[in-house]
């Protein structure tokens, strides 16, 4: 039981670190990033690969999972630059749906479909199954708790606030001289890299990583969670990613309940429970359970 | 061949786009429903393909109107990126309602056997012909909706200029749910034609999602002529792209020719609204 509350929590965290690195691109910079599966992606691989085929510790696995993440963030985001709305969505929905095709056909490199397993996780050999899920736990919500914190303190910072103005007003922002490109670039690799964090976090932990695990419906969850707990605030992110867990593990226990249904049609009616959850949140409160506080100034409000 | 199939999809995905200004993530789904439709009326009521195709459009297009008015109406004011949002929800319980019906196996449709037609050291299969031919069929019976009828006058008027249009007592609600019917419809229909070329089953839609994108972004989001060449231009690049990638590669042509036309002309070649 307790494993199994451990590892709970060690996939909200995971889902905690989606929801931040998700937050900064589209809460604070106001660009939709349908593409968090990607990085993921290449944070997940990129560990395994490094840990695996280079011998490397842990620690520079993760490491380097951030590196080409937020890499591969920079130059999407460089390339989409005057990219909004609509156009973004499918852009970067596109892009994930590239890494997974990448993922599943180059065998050389990911082993194709049948994934990658074996991957080390932090001292595995010397813990008992539970000591290790422990670990885990701590170690992945020490980072989201790092990475949020840091975060809200960037929000907090002249760099969050441009990216705000970004957000309400490119325009705006660029007339105030802010070089707005780079802000989007930096802000989409700083994104980018958490999710790739985020993926490097999963793979040790679960050990194995394969591109069915990298569908639309990864990010589908993060969006959810992050609309859920409130765009903009690091808080609400993290709120959301507790929340969508407890969402998809007690319709787990329901599931359980239903013995009249087969496997393929409870999985069905989980998944599209997370679309329905989804819509409702957008219809009755979009603005999230934490919604972004912002200071408004008194402006022209007395004057006639 | 290949052009003229995802053509359809992409006409309906660019006319929901032209009227109602968002980008509709579900038509994967709907183009799975569709090719489910007409599976049904195929293999269960014995139908053969041509009504069996108009049984695709029309539950098609009704299952897209449905998913409007329940979901992705009522949050048009909140803006078109969460309508886009909402449509990716919708189109994950779409594709799940099916999978929860008819599970994960492929079907098949029941089709006449054909020998391959042979030209010139050329092998062309008569089933391709045929869904070339029901895809121009469709199109044509568009341009004409577009070109002649009330209904089709005024959804152009109101994709044009909707404040225009209101002001000559064009009712933009009823319009948007026309769009959605025929443009979802189209979808349905061209679903069914991909799975009479592939197969049925809750992916059969979502496989070609990127193409479809893609040709509508090629052609310029919201032009049908455009949604027409880009799907053609799309058709003959996954063709070609055999020479040098493999076939597992194909849907990622979509993907570099929607970053290469966003890049050098965003409103695409049809377009007039940048991007």
């Amino acid at each position: 039981m307790t494993a199994y509350a451990a590892s709970l929590l060690v996939f909200a965290g995971v889902n905690a670190l989606l929801a931040l690195g998700l937050n900064i691109v589209w809460g604070l910079g106001g660009m939709v990033n349908l593409g968090l599966a990607g990085f993921f992606a290449v944070g997940a691989y990129a560990s395994a690969l490094v840990t695996l085929r280079l011998g490397c510790p842990i620690v520079l696995g993760v490491l380097a999972a951030v590196a080409i993440a937020a890499a591969t963030g920079a130059a999407l985001a460089a390339a989409t630059a005057r990219l909004k709305g609509d156009y973004l969505a499918l852009v970067t929905l596109g892009f994930a749906q590239v890494v997974q095709l990448v993922a599943a056909n180059e065998r050389w490199l990911t082993n194709g479909t049948d994934g990658i397993s074996g991957v080390p996780g932090p001292w595995r050999s010397l813990l008992a199954p539970v000591q290790f899920d422990l670990v885990c736990m701590a170690l992945c919500w020490g980072l989201a708790a790092l990475c949020g914190l840091a975060l809200a303190r960037l929000a907090g910072s002249p760099f969050g606030r441009v990216l705000r103005a970004v957000r309400e007003d490119e325009m705006v922002a660029a007339v105030a001289g802010k070089p707005v490109l780079w802000f989007k670039i930096r802000a989409f690799a700083l994104g980018a890299g958490v999710s790739g964090l985020a993926g490097s976090v999963y793979v040790h932990f679960n050990g194995y990583i394969a591109p069915d695990a990298l569908d639309v419906l990864l990010t589908l969850n993060v969006v959810l969670a992050l609309t859920l707990g409130g765009t903009g605030r690091m808080a609400g992110a993290v709120v959301g990613a507790l929340l969508l867990e407890a969402l998809t593990e007690g319709t787990r226990f329901l599931a359980g309940a239903a013995h009249a249904l087969a496997p393929v049609q409870v999985a069905s009616l989980r998944e599209a429970l997370i679309g329905i959850v989804l819509i409702v949140v957008l219809r009755l409160r979009p603005q999230g359970l934490l919604p972004e506080r912002l200071r408004v100034l008194p402006l022209g409000r007395e004057r006639r | 061949m290949e052009g003229a199939v995802l053509a359809l999809p992409a006409i309906g995905f660019s006319a929901v786009y032209a009227v109602l200004r968002f980008a509709n993530f579900a038509v994967g789904s709907v183009a799975t429903i569709g090719a489910f439709a007409g599976w049904m009326a195929n293999t269960m009521l014995g139908w053969p393909v041509a009504p069996s195709l108009l049984v695709a459009f029309v539950v098609a297009g009704l299952v897209g109107v449905l998913g409007d008015e329940a979901v992705l109406r009522p949050l048009r004011p909140s803006g078109s990126l969460t309508v886009a949002i909402a449509s990716v929800a919708l189109a994950i319980i779409l594709e799940n309602l099916v999978r929860f019906w008819f599970g994960n196996d492929p079907r098949g449709f029941n089709l006449p056997v054909y020998r391959d037609w042979r030209w010139l050291g050329l092998h062309l299969g008569p089933q391709q012909v045929r869904d070339a031919a029901a895809a121009l069929i469709a199109m044509a019976a568009l341009f004409s909706f577009l070109a002649f009828t009330r209904a089709g006058k005024a959804m152009r008027a109101v994709a044009d200029n909707p404040t225009l249009a209101s002001l000559k007592g064009i009712d933009a609600v009823r319009i948007g749910r026309t769009a959605t019917f025929v443009g979802l419809g189209l979808v349905g229909f061209g679903g069914m034609l991909i799975a009479l070329d592939t197969q049925v089953d809750p992916l059969t839609g979502f496989r070609v999602l990127l193409s479809v994108f893609a040709a509508a972004v090629v052609g310029g989001l919201g032009s049908i002529p455009g949604a027409v060449f880009g799907a053609f231009l799309i058709g003959i690049g996954q063709e070609m792209s055999l020479l040098v990638l493999p076939a597992t590669y194909r849907s990622a042509v979509g993907f570099l020719a929607i970053l290469l036309t966003l890049s050098f002309r965003p409103a695409g070649l049809f377009g007039q609204r940048a991007a």
